[in-house]
């Protein structure tokens, strides 16, 4: 996965230069005498971040070190007439693997190739829809890991590589994101978190790393996503679809060796706006699993609908209360169970809320908060307790943790249980 | 005879200022507040803040603001770009402001880390704003209907109007002063005292530009009595009528600020 992410940022790197390259030649040649580089009004900031965290129960799939990093953000942005370059990269040694990555977070180009246009291609994050640490129409790549084992919660969005094509009219608005080879999510693959085997059946983790096979193919393996959207009075409409895979294996292959990311296709609508005191929001989103349109394939996910609702409201002065209630519906729930090779059915239903609570203190440098997700169906918790507080302008510390418990092995944050961790974290910004 | 006229002509402006010292407190709000947030149909500001506790530590913000009037004295759009503290920067703060009573400012959040448009739910105009001693309604103005306004002094230089909200039970204050210049309507103090009538919260303007002909404070100060802790504020860069387009205060530039508002 690490090659892979290598080549492809390769790439967006050549794809960059040979955008640039041109410019630069251009510009040089306009202002004769004067450097290029002397021109380009480059802003530079980043931060170092110290992280570390421990499992607080035994997992005997994983090592008790949760999360052990240094990390080092740097961020490139400069803006020309003719448009905006962006780089940011991560640098981090991670002594939970033994390893040392690079991510490159963003290396893109922005463009307004005519007024009613934006184009922002390269690597990017991408982020749409109204649910809060819930995601129905946002397809975009997010990276689960990072989430569970205590690192930012920007880290929750993983990188594009896509173009993204924004026309701005008077009647709405449409965003086309292209991403000519399919870009899956960093999902849980045993690495790092243990999770529920449904092959073995039984809790497992760096003694069986899923394996897949997945999409892979520039161009032929491609995924489009579209948002039409309006702004009415300061209600938010929109309406979205998507073509490409599941983003987290929903499949296997017919040996069962390796897991895959079937056909998808998503169709959805989402309104925000404001509601008494608070926001409300509602989105809703048809999972057709293209691969198995009957519901009878035992290797592909089952289509769904799934459902969200939420509402958030200052309660006290800086104490935000945000709750939510969310449903994933499987369509062919009959034939599902009828095909079922092995492993606790999933339930038909699968109901889900969350809670967050944030409150500011000592002049909003000190944040408390919690979120829950809290399922009924399932019978499990995933608790996200967090404290920052900003000793300066450049200095935060934090701490946190990740709970799990459920009362089944085997469900969404139940499988979870002996991941919980706790952490703590240094980020000097500049 | 000269001296004569002298006198005559001095008298006469003297009985036109006196006629002139009994003007009706709200035609003086009125223009005071179109004075302090209205000035020209839009603009743009850079401004440093700096948040100096209790035990002498100081935090900085540095923010551009654009700002846009839907109508004189009524609803206005802010456009807040943030560019420190480094772990802000970047990040946009949009809000379409309403005057009417019943209805709550509209505001939204950009985080660019996540590339996230948040709506925020702060329905309570008394908070803090990013942590300073200013609060959001010192920013944004305080709606002139939610009070009631009374002409307690008026000299040469300074009316000083007091004003008392209509509902005391939403706001920390007891009552304010505001002294207003007679002659820029530029508000020069105000004096916030908690419902026992103890003095505890001033803001100070303490330089005074005009730019483009309008009368302009470049810089305040917030003095927190109670918690002894001040915030300055200073605007850099003060522009107005540079003929903002509505679209500015739209998703399009809150994923994507315009440059008027980055540099």
């Amino acid at each position: 996965m690490i090659s892979c992410r290598g080549a492809t940022k390769l790439s967006v790197i050549a794809a960059i230069a040979a955008v640039l390259l041109p410019a630069a030649v251009q510009a040089s040649e306009e202002n004769a005498g004067e450097s290029f580089f002397s021109e380009l009004p480059v802003e530079m900031h980043g931060f170092y971040e110290m992280r570390g965290g421990y499992r607080l129960r035994k997992d005997k799939y994983e090592k008790d070190m949760s999360i052990m990093e240094n990390r080092f953000q740097l961020d490139l942005y400069s803006y020309l007439d003719w448009g905006d370059i962006r780089f940011k990269g991560d640098a981090y040694g991670d002594l939970v693997t033994e390893k040392g990555y690079f991510d490159m977070r963003e290396a893109n180009i922005f463009l307004r190739p005519l007024d009613y246009m934006d184009l922002k291609a390269g690597r990017q994050i991408l982020t749409w829809g109204t649910g809060d640490l819930i995601f129905i129409n946002d397809l975009f790549p997010k990276d689960w890991q990072s989430f569970f084992i205590g690192r930012d919660t920007e880290y929750l969005k993983a990188p594009s590589d896509a173009a993204k094509v924004s026309l701005f009219g008077d009647e709405a608005n449409l965003d086309i994101v292209y991403t000519p080879r399919f870009d899956h999510d960093r999902f849980i693959s045993g690495e790092r978190i243990s999770y529920w085997n449904s092959n073995l059946g039984r809790l497992a983790g760096q003694d069986a790393i899923v394996h897949t096979d997945k999409p892979n193919e520039w161009f032929g393996d491609s995924e489009i996503a579209g948002r039409l959207y309006k702004n009415i009075e300061n209600y938010e409409l929109a309406f979205y679809g998507y073509r490409g895979y599941w983003k987290s294996p929903g499949g296997q292959t017919p040996t069962r060796s390796q897991a895959t990311f079937p056909d998808l296709n998503v169709y959805g609508t989402s309104l925000r706006g404001s509601v008494g005191k608070g926001i409300g929001n509602v989105e809703f989103g048809y999972y057709e699993s293209a691969d198995d349109q009957s519901g009878r394939n035992a290797l592909v996910n089952n289509s769904e609908m799934r459902y969200l609702i939420g509402y958030t409201q200052e309660i006290a002065r800086d104490l935000t209360m945000g709750v939510q209630y969310y449903l994933e519906q499987m369509l062919d729930y009959g034939r599902y169970k009828n095909s079922l090779i092995s492993g606790p059915a999933r339930d038909e239903y699968r109901h889900l809320t969350t809670l967050r609570l944030t409150k500011l203190l000592m002049n909003q440098n000190l944040r408390c908060s919690l979120f829950t997700y809290y399922s009924p169906s399932d019978k499990d918790v995933y608790m996200r307790p967090n404290i920052n507080y900003k000793v300066s302008d450049n200095l935060a510390v934090e701490a946190g943790a990740n709970v799990f418990f459920g009362d089944y092995p085997h469900t969404f944050f139940g499988q979870f249980q002996n991941n919980t961790n706790i952490y703590t974290g240094l980020r000097y910004s500049f | 005879m000269k001296s004569v006229w002298k006198v005559t002509f001095l008298l006469g402006m003297t009985s036109s200022l006196v006629a002139a010292e009994k003007p009706d407190v709200q035609a003086i709000v009125n223009k005071a507040n179109i004075v302090a947030y209205y000035q020209g149909k839009d603009g743009k500001a850079t401004v440093k803040m700096k948040i100096t506790n209790k035990q002498g530590q100081e935090r900085t913000r540095e923010f551009n603001i654009l700002r846009k009037d839907v109508k004189d004295g009524g609803d206005q759009k802010y456009f807040v770009y943030f560019q420190r503290p480094a772990d802000v920067r970047k990040m946009v703060y949009l809000v379409d402001k309403h005057t009417d009573k019943d209805r709550d400012d509209d505001r939204w959040l950009y985080m660019p880390g996540l590339d996230l448009v948040k709506r925020i739910a702060a329905s309570d105009k008394r908070t803090s704003f990013v942590g300073s001693d200013f609060l959001y309604e010192d920013i944004s103005g305080r709606s002139l209907d939610d009070d009631t306004h009374e002409l307690i002094q008026a000299t040469d230089k300074l009316f000083v109007v007091k004003n008392v909200p209509k509902e005391p039970d939403s706001v920390e204050f007891g009552h304010y002063n505001v002294s207003i210049d007679t002659k820029t309507y530029v508000p020069m103090k105000m004096e916030f005292y908690d419902k026992k009538g103890t003095l505890y919260k001033t803001i100070e303007s303490t330089k005074i530009e005009t730019i483009q002909g309008f009368p302009t404070v470049v810089k305040s100060v917030v003095s927190n009595l109670q918690t002894a802790s001040k915030t300055e504020m200073e605007f850099g860069k003060v522009e107005y009528d540079i003929n903002l387009n509505d679209s500015i205060f739209t998703e399009r530039y809150l994923r994507r600020p315009p440059r008027e508002a980055i540099r």
